[in-house]
């Protein structure tokens, strides 16, 4: 494919992209165990709801296989390494609010979510910026579930204004 | 004509107080959110997409059409001033329009933007409404195999013609198909990958996609990019207006990038950028003062950022007249017109002509407004610039989780959000393409939809497909689209195509 950079010195093969191209194949062949689990009784077109199914999966394995070749030959774009813990903050944020949010209510889950965001960019302390988060998500709480009816969770703080 | 009176009664509809109200509301948020650094139209259209979930259809609309200029005029602002294009069809602007923000001539690079995005809006919105319903009498004898021809040529421009490879617009592309594939087959009641859960049997949102990929993506490739990222915003200096140099240097540029832009936007290829490039291209070459030329050349400006919204304008033509997405940002709002029960298409027209007209009203009230409004208060965008990285991402997440939480409360949802946003970080990471993706995902199953309908018509002959000469030249068309730039690449051309690489929009 493309080659980028026109330096022709040693290229290695890229691990990382080599993941993606088994991701793509794992992904053709969930694709293609789920399709085979659906009957094609009662169609009678030979176009069924399989057919475009296996075609995505098959071009998926091509896929795949084409980009453990570029792997292979280290035809990646160039990556800078990247810091992971301000990452896993922010994932982590996504994650406790995706958790807290039928028990805690809208605005301490997201009033968390802001906080680790924040954390991952390097502000805090959290024990200023949680208060900041929960106060901030309260106000847009009270803006679009009660002005404009959106079906908002609501916790113990927003029962407070229930 | 036909079209005067259609487009008059549709302007009779824009201009009712309340739909002034919507379009004034939709103009300020889309530039305010338009205006964040890594924000561009189409997450700008994807997290407001909420704010007209209470409203009728037509409000609704309206607001939608300020969003979306309003966004676009946003990101033209932040390339400017931040140097951080929002979107890859700002980068141009960004080259010339940063040099010249950090000469001092911030307010005239800014000025010259929005007077040229507004005569190109005001012209291609207007082209718009000529040409619409010339496609929509033609589309009107598609037959289901004509439309999927259409398809395979826009997944085939989307994703493999330009950019760094096609192999990996491809990939992008066909991560997108299969995502189009969770949820129930509409013809025959099939729930295909959903694996049980029920909240996929619906199918994956658009917006929730969109969001996860665009909003979660990028602060994810942010703070992982750590220092690496620039952070330095352009003070305007000066007067904001442009001398009458400037003006005799750009109303040229104004109406070439307009000429460029919209007919590209309007074909059912895609790719906003493609045109900035050109009428950077072209300008480069006609202007009498070549040593500018990198050095922050007010044509380099003009032309780019009329080009861009001239082409966003001519993205609607395929969008309304086909219901063919050929964007991101054209993909969420076709995901906009679907929250509502409408499928632009050619019957859209036909069996709800105030809805179409006004929207297309509307966009040119939102450009008036745009005018007006920019130029006075670009102090307070440039004030929203400023805004700490910390917070301003925070806030994004806070908004991207607002809006799916309020279209969906369920766990699931937040956890397709999470899932999609490390995709999205994966793919920025890896130099994939995002835009493929989203316009997988909503083509997808109208493709298969279509080429369903053919071969139910023909009773399973394949031959279907290829009987009318349209098709085939769509598909020949495609062909090229594809193999042209495989022999470039293998040729040693593949700089020319990198530069044309279609990122968010």
């Amino acid at each position: 494919m493309s080659e980028l950079g026109s330096q022709r010195d040693e290229r290695r093969p890229d691990r990382a992209a080599l993941v993606i191209a088994a991701g793509l194949a794992v992904l053709s062949g969930v694709i293609f165990w789920n399709t085979a689990s659906i009957g094609t009784a009662g169609s009678y077109a030979r176009i069924g709801p399989t057919a475009f199914p296996y075609a995505i999966a098959g071009a998926l394995l091509l896929i795949s296989i084409g980009t453990a070749l570029r792997a292979w030959r280290g035809h990646f774009p160039v990556r800078e390494a990247d810091e992971p813990a301000p990452i896993l903050w922010i994932v982590g944020g996504l994650a406790a609010q995706m958790l807290l949010l039928k028990v805690a209510g809208f605005a301490i889950a997201t009033g968390i979510l802001f906080a680790l965001t924040a954390r991952g960019f390097g502000r805090g302390p959290l024990w200023m910026t949680l208060p900041i988060g929960i106060g901030l998500s309260l106000a847009i709480w009270l803006v679009f579930a009660r002005l404009l009816q959106l079906s908002l969770p609501a916790g113990p703080l927003e029962r407070l204004f229930l | 004509m036909d079209t005067f009176s259609l487009l008059a009664g549709g302007l009779l509809t824009a201009l009712q107080p309340m739909s002034l109200v919507y379009a004034f509301i939709g103009v300020l948020l889309g530039t305010a959110v338009g205006v964040l650094p890594g924000i561009g139209p189409a997450l700008t259209v994807a997290l407001l997409l909420p704010v007209t979930y209470k409203l009728d259809p037509a409000g609704s609309l309206i607001m939608f059409a300020g969003i979306y200029y309003g966004g676009m005029y946003g990101g033209s602002t932040t390339s400017i001033l931040l140097n951080t294009p929002g979107e890859s069809a700002s980068i141009i602007t960004a080259l010339e329009g940063n040099k010249m923000a950090r000469a001092g001539r911030g307010g005239p690079a800014l000025a010259t933007a929005a007077i040229g995005s507004f005569i190109a809006g005001l012209v291609a919105t207007i082209a718009l409404a000529f040409l619409a319903p010339t496609v929509v009498k033609l589309a009107l004898s598609f037959g289901p195999a004509d439309y999927f021809a259409l398809m395979v040529l826009a997944f085939v421009t989307v994703s493999a013609a330009f950019g760094s490879s096609a192999l990996m617009g491809l990939t992008s592309l066909f991560i997108g198909l299969t995502l189009g594939l969770v949820g129930i087959d509409l013809q025959t009641g099939q729930a295909r990958l959903a694996f049980g859960v029920p909240d996929l049997l619906d199918g994956i949102e658009v917006t929730t996609l969109a969001v996860a990929l665009f909003a979660i993506g990028e602060t994810l490739a942010v703070a992982g990019a750590g220092a690496r990222a620039p952070d330095k915003i352009e003070p305007v200096r000066g007067s904001v207006w442009m001398t009458a140099a400037d003006w005799g240097r750009s109303w040229k540029p104004w109406l070439r990038g307009t000429a460029i832009g919209f007919p590209i936007g309007a074909m059912p290829a895609g790719g906003a950028e493609i045109g900035t490039f050109l009428s950077y291209a072209a300008e480069r070459r006609l202007t009498k003062h070549p040593e500018e030329f990198g050095h922050g050349a007010i044509e380099g400006v003009a032309g780019p950022e009329a080009a861009n919204n001239a082409s966003a304008a001519g993205t609607l033509v395929p969008l309304l007249t086909l219901g063919l997405p050929t964007s991101a940002t054209a993909a969420i709002m076709l995901a906009g017109f679907q929250q509502f029960g409408l499928q632009p298409g050619p019957l859209l027209f036909i069996n709800s002509p105030q809805l179409v007209w006004g929207l297309i009203a509307s966009l040119l009230v939102a450009n008036f407004m745009l005018l007006i409004l920019n130029l006075p208060l670009v102090g307070l965008w440039v004030r929203l610039l400023a805004i700490p990285r910390a917070w301003l991402y925070a806030g994004i997440l806070t908004f991207s989780t607002l809006g799916t939480i309020g279209a969906n409360p369920s766990q699931v949802e937040l956890g397709m959000l999470l899932g999609f946003g490390l995709l999205g970080y994966g793919l920025r990471r890896f130099g994939y393409p995002i835009a493929p993706v989203v316009i997988g995902l909503i083509l997808g199953p109208l493709a298969e939809q279509q080429l369903r309908r053919a071969l139910a018509i023909s009773q399973g002959d394949l031959l279907v497909l290829v009987q009318s000469p349209l098709a085939i030249a769509l598909y020949l068309i495609a062909a090229a689209a594809l193999l042209i730039p495989l022999v470039m690449r293998l040729r040693g051309r593949g700089e020319v195509l990198n530069q044309l690489a279609a990122d968010e929009d």
